[in-house]
């Protein structure tokens, strides 16, 4: 089986930056599905932005490992889904090709920064998408858009291809309406690659499984507490209790480095960044520098027009905290943090199998509204823990406050994806029964 | 005052493929930008994958070095822009190196034997080269070809006490990477060198850009006098880094824009750690110059000096192994002081010798077929036609062709005689006592007979015939 796919989306929320009219497919697992890509993932032939002007017009020569992988599956790769730029953002409003609404209620942001990932999901466009995740990019558009979105271990999915923004933080994940969906394309993604030295040979194969009998749930108090929406909180406790009623019992944990953690992640991921984004200077892609000014004078032109404001942010953020005489303070701190907070899940998951907790602290907030950066950051702190551990976690959609979808988080143990699909699965069945 | 000098030296590791990718590193005859792939243009997306060749080739020279190898060492990201920095910052080592605190023994000024620590060696990637194009719009390429090479940074402690000391070093360096087989000294820029120079008391400098280890001594001593002059005049050495001029053979400051540089190093987390001490003992490492120096000596009967030379270039030392055995003597006297000459004389490499034939030519010496004259003419002959790219005829046959086989001293009595008829003044100068008359004789005797006559033979003819009353 093979053809071309016809993908002419009405995009009324700006999920696409581009899409392809006609895609090709073959046979496969995915045969003839459509799966759109996020647009920081290397699709060879097809525009790859990460929703920033200084990669407008860079077609990538090469497809990244996962996109190789879903091309091999029969996938139709119909389009790049809008994103903050570079992934830095909770709204995708950092885009510079605009914002995507979110399609539940418009005038809310979808969260992001794989915004357009979920909103295209979630308006029915493609069946599933690819997002990456790096301090909660796929888990809070999902939440805000009520669809399924895996974060996996570090190390489990090839980030041979997925343009950088914070290395030791980010993995390509899964997104899609059901964890059935979710667990398909994480079993094509979820496969060895040499080309990443940071990954294991610990390919996915596994259908999910609604028997959770005997499954033991840390519910971490640090997830439930201040600057979380208590509305929120409510419907999240109600969803794990469903969990319980399918066998499941609940134990309280601890994670008491998550009040390091923002700290911590901002200050690594910012750093990462600043190495990570220092190539795009004009050299090699984008628009060419002005040959008339000296090479250095024209790398800050080109960067300085067409990097938004909040990648600049984080860049002179992580460079400042790299820098001679500050690093001691900064970064090496927060690596000993994100240390500590590992270390706090690996003692957890000695008494508890998975832990639940909210995947945002709040429902999708207004458009516009968040333009204080801080403010911003702070929506992270319920993501950002499993990222700096480099441990799995799925957002399920349980339910809704004043109309907006909740995302409940279910974390795992290193490589125990399986674990937490089975009880988002369970917790979905069982709601749906 | 004590002259000071400490280097940084990196060398091209003679891996088939490039550190992170698997571009080949041989792109010598090819066009720029053709050995490229997303790896090493650093193209968004694209991840490093650590060539283990590479890191073989770092434990080899650490084990020659008598390094200790780190336990667990690791790559860091060195950042800052530059147009032939695809990624803008080098996957270098920084704080966890491959390996420390090694040594090198070399003779100092005075020939006794001395030690150079070797304070750390790391690996890390090249980057790419800027061509600047002159003309009327001046603007510059870039050519990746380069950007991944492997380079191996060797850092010594400032141990070296004169330019000459440097070079020294630099050449026993050189002789051990050769004899491992992990650099190709025949590489345009295989081997780049950075120097720290002090006398002793005063500032620090650094001369970067030294791209041949000739180059080093040169760049020294210009350096070392700059700075005497300074202190002679009572001014003072300013800390700074200074460019070396190769076609000028002098130093300029870079005008502390080098220095203003904060590289931001931290971990690459693309790549983990690198666990590879327990793999050093296992290593088995080749003869090194000076374990072959010593046994040429014991085992060949040869001079230090002859062994030094023999020894300084591992094809050398193989090229004498292979024609010593029948008079390793005679044989080192030749590859040492006569071939070795003639090569440098026509820039032709020992590998473009044929042992055989030398082979065959030391033993027409030693049977005493022909006279050392007639077998320089010989070599001469066969190292021209290997040059030429011409088949290199036997010497056997060189000899009959040319008639240079050794004739005894009776075949020359008539050129003596007529030699002796023709410089009476040479005659009457011997006759009064003056020895130098004689060889003046035996070299017009010799120039006549194409060195095919014993010279100590055709010496004692000449007397003789003089003494006879010849003339």
């Amino acid at each position: 089986m093979a053809g071309t796919l016809d993908f002419s989306p009405d995009d009324r929320y700006n999920a696409f930056i581009t899409t392809c009219s006609t895609a090709p497919f073959s046979g496969g697992a995915l045969a003839g599905i459509a799966v759109a890509v996020k647009d920081n993932i290397s699709t060879a032939g097809i525009e790859t932005t990460c929703g920033s002007r200084i990669l407008e017009g860079y077609i990538p020569p090469y497809d990244a490992y996962v996109v190789e992988l879903l091309r091999r599956e029969g996938a139709a790769i119909v389009g790049k889904t809008n994103m903050d730029e570079f992934g830095m953002g909770s709204t995708t409003e950092t885009s510079a090709f605009g914002p995507t609404k979110n399609p539940i209620d418009t005038t809310r942001v979808p969260g992001g920064s794989s915004g357009g990932s979920a909103a295209a999901v979630a308006a029915g466009l493609v069946p599933m998408a690819l997002g990456s995740d790096t301090g909660g990019s796929i888990r809070c558009p999902a939440a805000f858009c009520g669809v399924v979105g895996l974060k996996p271990t570090y190390g489990r999915v090839s980030r041979y291809g997925l343009i950088a923004y914070a290395s030791s933080l980010e993995q390509v994940g899964p997104m899609a309406r059901t964890v059935e969906d979710v667990s398909r394309l994480m079993s094509v993604i979820a496969r060895y690659d040499p080309r990443d030295a940071t990954m294991f040979d610990r390919p996915y194969d596994h259908r999910p499984s609604a028997d959770i009998g005997g499954l033991r749930v840390g519910i971490p108090e640090e997830y439930f507490g201040e600057g979380v929406d208590p509305r929120v909180a409510k419907k999240v406790r109600g969803a794990i209790g469903v969990i319980e009623e399918l066998g499941a019992s609940t134990v309280p944990v601890s994670i008491p480095g998550m009040r390091y953690a923002l700290a911590a992640y901002y200050v690594i991921c910012t750093a990462e960044a600043s190495s990570n984004i220092a190539r795009f200077d004009g050299v090699r892609y984008g628009l060419a520098v002005d040959t008339r000014k000296s090479w250095h004078e024209a790398y800050q032109d080109i960067r300085q027009e067409k990097l938004g404001p909040e990648v600049r942010r984080r860049v002179m953020l992580g460079t400042f905290a790299l820098s001679a005489g500050y690093a001691g303070r900064y970064y090496a701190k927060a690596l000993g943090a994100r240390q500590k907070i590992r270390q706090d899940f690996e003692r957890a998951f000695r008494d508890v199998d998975v832990i639940a907790g909210p995947t945002m602290p709040t429902v999708a907030f207004p458009l516009g509204e968040r333009t204080d950066p801080v403010s911003m950051y702070l929506s992270d702190i319920l993501t950002a823990p499993a990222n700096l551990a480099g441990i799995p976690a799925i957002s399920v959609p349980c339910g809704r406050v004043d109309g907006l979808p909740v995302g409940l988080q279910l974390m795992g143990r290193q490589f125990e994806e399986e674990r937490i699909i089975d009880a988002a699965y369970a917790y979905e069945q069982g709601v749906k029964a | 005052m004590k002259t000071i000098v400490g280097l940084e030296i990196h060398v091209q590791l003679a891996t088939a493929t490039k550190l992170f990718c698997g571009c080949s590193t041989d792109y010598r005859d090819d066009g720029p930008n053709t050995h490229c792939c997303p790896i090493c243009l650093g193209l968004p997306g694209s991840l490093p994958r650590l060539n283990r060749k590479a890191v073989e080739y770092g434990l080899l020279v650490a084990k020659a070095l008598d390094m200790r190898v780190l336990e667990e060492s690791d790559f860091a990201r060195k950042n800052y822009f530059y147009p032939d920095l695809a990624k803008a910052y080098q996957i270098t080592q920084s704080d966890r190196p491959l390996a420390v605190e090694g040594t090198v023994e070399i003779e100092d000024d005075e020939g006794h034997e001395k030690i150079v620590r070797i304070t750390r060696v790391h690996l890390e990637e090249d980057p790419g080269r800027l061509v600047h194009v002159a003309g009327a719009s001046k603007y510059s390429l870039v050519d990746y070809n380069r950007s991944g090479i492997p380079l191996l940074e060797i850092v010594t402690e400032p141990d070296m006490r004169s330019p000459q000391e440097a070079r020294r070093f630099l050449n026993k360096l050189r002789t051990i990477l050769e004899y491992l087989g992990v650099f190709d000294g025949e590489r345009e820029g295989a081997l780049r060198v950075d120097a720290n120079i002090s006398i002793e008391g005063s500032a620090r400098v650094e001369v970067k850009n030294i791209s041949s280890y000739k180059g080093v001594e040169k760049a020294l001593t210009f350096e070392a006098t700059r700075q005497r002059n300074l202190l002679r005049r009572g001014q003072t050495v300013a800390r700074e880094t200074r460019h070396f001029m190769e076609g000028r053979g002098i130093t300029t400051s870079a005008r502390g824009k080098e220095e203003a540089h904060d590289y931001r190093y931290f971990p690459d987390p693309d790549l983990g750690p690198i666990r590879v001490a327990d793999r050093v003992a296992a290593i088995d490492l080749p003869e090194l110059p000076t374990a072959r120096k010593n046994r040429f000596m014991a085992q060949y009967g040869i001079s230090l000096n002859h062994a030094r030379t023999l020894t300084g270039d591992p094809r050398l030392a193989d090229f004498y192994e292979y024609v010593a055995p029948a008079d390793p003597i005679l044989a080192a006297t030749w590859a040492a002081d006569i071939l070795l000459g003639e090569l440098n004389y026509r820039d032709m490499s020992i590998a473009a010798v044929p042992a055989d034939r030398i082979r065959e030519l030391l033993a027409l010496l030693r049977a005493e077929t022909i006279t050392d004259a007639a077998g320089v003419q010989v070599l001469r002959e066969m190292l021209d036609a290997c040059a030429a790219g011409r088949p290199c005829e036997k010497p056997a046959d060189i000899v009959k062709r040319e008639g240079l086989a050794r004739a005894t001293g009776d075949d020359f009595v008539a050129i003596v005689q007529a030699v002796i008829a023709s410089n009476p003044q040479a005659v009457e100068d011997y006759r009064a006592g003056k020895k130098g008359a004689l060889n003046f004789i035996v070299g017009q005797v010799m120039k006549e007979t194409r060195g095919r006559a014993d010279p100590r033979e055709l010496g004692r003819i000449v007397s003789e015939c003089i003494e006879k009353g010849g003339v």
